[in-house]
């Protein structure tokens, strides 16, 4: 165990590791300036159960029957060595494929160990392309590991790398229904950057073995009940844009290190369990120790992050908690207090006698700053000469 | 969103309450609206779960379907559902008035108008149109006649709510968003309870502590479509099975006591967003409407007269995807009403037109000077051309030459003839043109006096002829060449249901 490991481990306490998915990796790619969660995913920290802990707990679940339908889909466009699938990718997209084997990497001879399993993956799917056959090859259940804040993350992906004639396809498989040819775009994005996740985990596993990038296929092939059936429809997804912003994204994620160095020795959000394993840390000791870690809340957070609700609250009175659009808007000031200052503070209607909040009184005034002042004073007075204009209207209709 | 809701926003914030971004309603609200609000099961694409509606606060309907992913229990629940909004419609298809100078020269007096809480609350309505339009009433797999004109109303509903014009269908959520701000971000915003805790808190609480109160799913159960997952599992689950084992048990009372169960669980999670929808309604009335809100509505009533008319008629239902021709006839005509929409908006309402003004694109002040009598041009030729002299504070024209209109005479156009400085503030002089008769003298009120508070927009808030576009039949070959003509056929009606 190198040093890095060792703070991580040490941050993370007596709890067992967390493993990153394509979805915490998606998330992480939306908002990479956040230290927090960076971190509390590199040490592998169990987030609900810490944000619960302080009195926060994370806003979502998942319903069974959502679960229960996700799972009877895959398992049946899977079944009988994924022959729906392989009619679907023959007729749909007309790839021609005589004939395809089926092999699930789940398990190495019964042993569940994570880096057999990787080194396995490897060794098969490198085989797979310099020995290319006629017959192409399904792989379920492969495991990949990507390089995420210096730190490899291991992805079990539920899906399919496909292989013909040497080069990959990923494919996925999602429940939500593609209705007429449309389905929800939010859902598509998140399958499409998901998908993005595979592909370059699927590069850097192939990368290892020699493979040039190109093996792997930047079209995605996506799985998805039509209309109001059951019955597969598979659609290509180009993630070429995807694969940008998630390298981009990716690099931007401060090297873990960097980020470890700006924190006290002694840092750790161990829930210090007692023997019935009912934690026994004070839950203001353990917020104490979150908040030694700098987090950038933004609304998005909410619907991604199982923090988000404690950090939320800590960014009460800041505009970015009002949205990233209004946050520019008001000039891009930080404080709420700051915004309705500069407005004009009395004179702002519906504020009484122009509060403002202690420590913000002197902020020193630059450029922009002065410039948002203008823009904001501005308009306040538009706005309470429109409320006033507005007012006899009122009355009358 | 703009400079100007933004700081409401943080106003909002530092006192706790919403504050209004709007000094009139621009959206019209029935006096007796259908409000809708739909359960769907998680992980199904459109498998209706239960739904409360009504147009009447105290007598709600509550549906419920026991095992969504059974289709003939669906499409009892179609039936169910039909049943109250084809009543409801009906009911607006007697009355007609007529329509001066236009043609069809009547239309009905008055239309229905839905209500739902959310936007996904559209999308789920629009699903189930699309799942009910083309199901068949004879052979394999019948359903009710009411069952294909429900899919095809409800259709009807969810294409006008696209329409920034129009009010025939709305979500809750979406309207009062467009009249309040609250001291949090847009994507808390969606949820109907936050938002209305923010702009309407109970007494003793602040509109933030309103807020966060309905955060809590077991005190305000989400809106929907979407459930609450820990009622999924904790609740819905056991009631589900319980029906379940009853039926195949043979035992009616105790089916009577599962499917009662159900009901009652189901109940308590849409029984408080039907109290939210109806005060959102009460809030909404409570405003007073925008000039423009009642011409927007009689739209509203055209289209209503225009769909009624052709299922009399025997008309097809809505096509499963628009042709070339049409998409591209509807995507210009929503950019159109989008444009309208926003100067009417602007000039019905100071604090709209206050956001044009921050952003240069309006100006209001005193009139300064005035020069009502003067008249250009010689003889027979000679027209009245009054000046006024306007001094604001606000962004002024950058140059000559621009055409203005002010709200309080919108048939009366300026050309800004002059802008010159004065200390901190701008003199604008404005020649005007129209909207005085045909004297030489302008009629008392017909033009800005001195003194008068006016303010002048860059746009008019007037209708633009839509673009001309080919018949369907001439579709070019760019876009696919003439479409086939629509029919529904078997395949519409065929696909599966599982």
């Amino acid at each position: 165990m190198n040093g890095t490991e060792a703070r991580l481990a040490r941050i993370r306490g007596r709890a067992l590791a967390k493993t990153h998915n394509a979805r915490t990796i998606a998330a992480l790619a939306s908002n990479p300036g956040c230290a927090r969660r960076a971190i509390m995913d590199a040490a592998g920290v169990d987030k609900p159960r810490i944000a619960a802990h302080v009195g926060f707990p994370a806003p979502f679940g998942q319903s069974r029957f959502a679960l229960a339908r996700g799972n009877a889909f895959e398992a049946q466009v899977k079944a009988e060595g994924a022959a729906q699938l392989l009619t679907l990718l023959r007729e749909r997209l007309n790839l021609p494929i005589p004939q395809a084997h089926y092999d699930d990497l789940a398990e190495v001879g019964g042993n569940p160990s994570l880096d057999l399993r990787h080194a396995r993956t490897k060794a098969l799917l490198a085989r797979a392309v310099t020995s290319p056959g006629e017959a192409g090859t399904m792989f379920d259940h492969p495991l990949l590991r990507l390089a995420v804040g210096g730190r490899h993350a291991f992805l079990e992906p539920d899906l399919i790398a496909f292989q013909l004639r040497g080069r990959f396809h990923i494919v996925e498989v999602k429940s939500f229904a593609v209705i007429d040819g449309q389905a929800d775009g939010d859902k598509v994005a998140a399958a499409a950057i998901q998908s993005a996740v595979y592909v370059l985990a699927l590069r850097d596993a192939l990368a290892e073995q020699h493979v040039p990038p190109e093996a792997v296929s930047h079209e995605t092939i996506l799985v998805c009940p039509k209309d109001f059936s059951n019955q597969p429809v598979a659609t290509t997804l180009d993630v070429r844009k995807q694969l940008t912003v998630l390298r981009r994204q990716l690099a931007r994620i401060a090297r873990i290190d960097d980020l470890l160095d700006l924190l006290p020795d002694g840092l750790t959000f161990d829930l210090d369990p007692g023997g019935d394993g009912v934690p026994r840390r004070s839950p203001a000791d353990l917020a104490a120790a979150i908040r030694q870690v700098e987090a950038a809340y933004v609304p998005e957070c909410l619907s991604t992050c199982e923090m988000c609700y404690f950090c939320r609250d800590e960014a009460r009175g800041c505009t970015a908690a009002l949205g990233r659009a209004a946050r520019e808007e008001l000039g891009g000031v930080e404080h709420v207090a700051t915004v309705l200052r500069l407005a004009g503070g009395a004179e702002t209607p519906g504020v009484p006698g122009g509060t403002v909040a202690p420590g913000t009184a002197r902020t020193p005034v630059t450029p922009d700053l002065a410039e948002a002042a203008e823009l904001l004073r501005r308009a306040a007075r538009l706005r309470a000469e429109a409320s006033r204009a507005g007012a006899p209207r009122r009355e009358a209709g | 969103m703009s400079t100007l809701t933004s700081l409401a926003r943080a106003v909002a914030v530092a006192t706790g309450t919403a504050q209004r971004t709007c000094t009139v309603r621009h959206v019209h609200v029935s006096a007796r609206p259908l409000v809708f609000v739909p359960l769907a099961l998680a992980g199904e694409a459109v498998a209706p779960l239960a739904a409360i509606v009504g147009d009447q606060p105290q007598a709600p309907a509550l549906l419920v379907v026991a095992e969504p992913r059974d289709r003939d229990q669906r499409f009892a629940f179609a039936a169910d559902l039909a049943a109250v909004v084809l009543r409801y419609i009906d009911g607006y298809l007697a009355e007609q008035e007529p329509t001066p100078g236009r043609e069809p020269a009547t239309r009905y007096a008055d239309a229905p108008q839905l209500l739902v809480p959310n936007q996904a609350g559209i999308t789920f309505t629009r699903l189930l149109g699309r799942s009910t339009r083309f199901r068949r009433t004879e052979g394999p797999y019948a359903v009710p006649p009411s069952v294909p004109l429900l899919g095809r109303w409800l259709t009807f509903f969810t294409e006008r709510a696209e329409s920034p014009s129009s009010s025939l269908m709305l979500a809750a959520t979406d309207v009062l968003a467009a009249h309040w701000a609250t001291g949090q971000s847009p994507v808390e915003d969606r949820n109907l309870g936050a938002l209305l805790g923010w702009i309407d808190p109970p007494p003793g609480m602040s509109g933030a502590q309103a807020a966060a109160a309905a955060e809590d799913p077991v005190r305000c159960p989400p809106a929907g479509p979407a459930t609450d997952p820990t009622f999924d599992n904790e609740v819905l689950d056991q009631r589900m099975l319980a029906v379940r084992a009853a039926r195949l048990s043979g035992d009616g009372r105790a089916f009577q006591r599962a499917a009662a169960a159900l009901t009652a669980a189901l109940a308590t999670q849409l029984e408080p967003t039907w109290a939210l929808m109806w005060r959102a309604v009460a809030l909404l009335r409570a405003l007073p409407e925008g000039a423009h809100v009642a011409a927007r509505w009689d739209g509203d009533k055209d289209a209503f007269t225009w769909h009624a008319r052709h299922v009399a008629d025997g008309g097809p239902p809505q096509p499963r995807r628009d042709g070339a021709v049409a998409a591209a006839r509807r995507l210009a005509s929503l950019e159109r009403l989008h444009e309208m929409v926003a100067a009417q908006r602007a000039f019905d309402d100071p604090l709209v037109m206050a956001e044009h003004r921050l952003a240069g694109e309006a100006f209001a002040g005193r009139v300064v000077a005035a020069e009502p009598d003067r008249v250009v041009g010689a003889g027979a030729r000679r027209v009245l051309r009054p000046r006024i002299t306007v001094e604001t504070g606000d962004v002024p024209p950058a140059e000559p030459g621009g055409t203005f209109t002010s709200p309080a005479r919108p048939g009366q156009q300026a050309r800004v003839v002059a802008v010159t400085a004065a200390g901190g503030r701008t003199r604008v002089v404005l020649e005007l043109r129209g909207g005085m008769g045909r004297s030489l003298t302008p009629p008392p009120g017909s033009m800005p006096a001195l003194g008068e508070f006016v303010s002048y927009a860059a746009f008019g808030d007037g209708w633009q002829p839509p673009p001309a576009f080919p018949a369907p039949e001439d579709t070019p070959w760019t876009h696919g060449g003439p479409p086939a003509r629509y029919a529904p056929d078997d395949d519409d009606a065929r696909e599966d249901w599982s």
